[in-house]
């Protein structure tokens, strides 16, 4: 059975994570490559490198800190924050990305959802969303969630999927760095409308959080950065969480098997 | 020497990167003729599978001329589905027809029965299963017989998939993986191997799989 995915975000600047709370207020966290080398021990199955600075000087510390975290892990790698156009996205690519998130430029330009797609494959498009709750609607925002497009995220998703976006990244401005817990409703309500994979972002502050976001939410995969970051819990004891409420989830291998591990014929399994 | 064939399938970064890895010597052969030297082949491949039809007549036939050489080969993705007679997401582009059957469309037809890791699928308001394509993320294996490919890889070991079209089950598989129907997951036939899912994408269980490509090639 397929499993949820759980995914690590490194929002980055300047070549170190931050993590600010509802977009502003950042603070330091650590190293990108170390980061994303303790989660892939801890069994995360998916690592997003956001660049929250997208500065032409950030551009060029953000090309670096992909080579790092890919030398790191052998895990799906997104990156994503300022990516403008294409020539962003090769070099992300390029880098070790083996996708990319775009998120204002597809808003402003559909078609490069398009252009990306047959480049890379759809698989290798990501498109973030950023929404809010207005009234009973959900409405998208950009600019690090300070300016209001007056688009509807749900009729956005759909539109993007038709494009060939290979899965959406939905982000809750409302819910962002406040530990408050998913927002269910605008997750199921988009995930709902896509015949591909919706990723939940924002709010993620207790286990229970993403039992929530799997269920009600209807996610094929959410993604967190505090609740990681800080050690404040493991990435394991989440998995372990989630499938003793029945949700399948991968759990990592124990230490010292796979390549160079000890010969599998010496070792017991359920096999 | 590892050539990995780059034939505009999306990005080979990945690929590269765990393969240097595993300590493995990897070029990007320019012509046909430069297979020869070659230990082993690794076809590659994101994407639609229309873009294999760049692998032309002389390609096909210094890769069968390795193959029949007994000299190892590994498909991934796209290059997997490749060794097959073809694909329905490109009719008029021919596999490579070393193994028979064609590759269909995943479809959610019939639900993934409980037992099989996890809780039984989720269903929407009209009780259909939530059942989306692209299948993306981590599945697991069951073995279906004994493999060099997936030596050392346990029953229900998890890798991570990306893709829309699935190979069928045929006698060449080795390991099979259910996302509505079951699909081959792993392929197998003397010293040509290959996998659905992104060995280089699936963390220690893939990089099993990858180092178990390149001791066949001793």
């Amino acid at each position: 059975m397929l499993s949820k995915r759980i995914i690590a975000c490194l929002d980055v600047r300047d070549g170190a994570v931050v993590k600010g709370i509802n977009f502003e207020g950042l603070r330091r966290a650590g190293d990108p490559a170390t980061l994303a080398g303790r989660y892939n021990r801890e069994g995360i199955d998916e690592v997003v490198i956001l660049d929250v600075t997208a500065t032409i000087e950030g551009r060029k510390a953000l090309a670096e800190t992909i080579r790092a975290v890919a030398r790191e892990i052998f895990l799906p790698l997104c990156v994503g924050g300022g990516i403008r156009g294409e020539d962003h996205a090769e070099a992300a690519i390029e880098a070790g990305a083996d996708k990319v998130g775009i998120n204002t430029a597809a808003l402003a330009r559909p078609a490069l959802i398009t252009t990306l797609a047959r480049r890379y494959g759809s698989q290798a498009v990501i498109v973030a969303i950023d929404a809010k709750r207005e009234d009973d609607r959900f409405r998208i925002y950009v600019r690090s969630g300070r300016q209001g497009t007056g688009r509807d995220a749900v009729e956005w998703a759909r539109e993007a999927a038709d494009r060939g976006a290979g899965e959406i990244l939905l982000t809750s401005i409302d819910r962002d760095g406040t530990k408050q817990g998913f927002d269910c409703g605008l997750t199921a309500a988009v995930s709902s409308a896509v015949p591909i994979p919706v990723i939940a972002s924002g709010g993620a502050g207790t286990f229970d959080h993403f039992v929530e976001v799997f269920t009600a939410g209807r996610a094929d995969a959410a993604l967190a950065a505090s609740i990681f970051h800080y050690a404040e819990h493991a990435v394991e004891d989440l998995k372990a969480h989630l499938r003793a409420h029945g949700i399948p989830v991968r759990l990592p291998r124990p230490p010292g098997i796979g390549a160079g591990g000890p010969d599998p014929v010496t070792r017991t399994g359920p096999c | 020497m590892i050539a990995l064939i780059d034939y505009g399938a999306g990005n080979l970064t990945s690929v590269r990167k765990a393969l240097a890895h595993l300590g493995a010597p990897v070029t990007t052969p320019a012509a046909p003729a430069d297979l020869a030297g070659a230990a082993g082949i690794i076809v590659p491949g994101v994407g639609n599978f229309e873009v294999t039809s760049a692998l032309d007549a002389d390609w096909r036939a210094a890769i069968r001329s390795h193959i029949a050489r007994g000299r190892p080969l590994l498909g991934i993705c796209v290059g997997m589905q490749w060794l097959f007679d073809g694909s329905a997401e490109a009719p008029g582009h021919p596999g490579l027809a070393l193994l028979p059957g064609r590759c269909s469309l995943i479809t959610g037809e019939e639900a993934a029965p409980a037992g099989t890791g996890g809780s039984p699928p989720r269903t929407d308001g009209g009780g259909r299963a939530a059942f989306k394509v692209p299948h993306v993320g981590w599945n697991s294996l069951h073995r279906t017989r004994g493999s060099w490919l997936l030596d050392g890889v346990d029953e229900g070991d998890q890798v991570y998939f990306t893709h829309s079209y699935a190979a069928p089950l045929t006698e060449s598989c080795v390991g099979s993986t259910r996302y509505g129907l079951e699909f081959a997951a792993a392929v197998e036939q003397n010293a040509v191997g290959g996998v659905q899912f992104h060995p280089e994408k699936s963390s220690d269980v893939g990089l099993r799989i990858l180092g178990n490509f390149l001791r066949r090639l001793r």
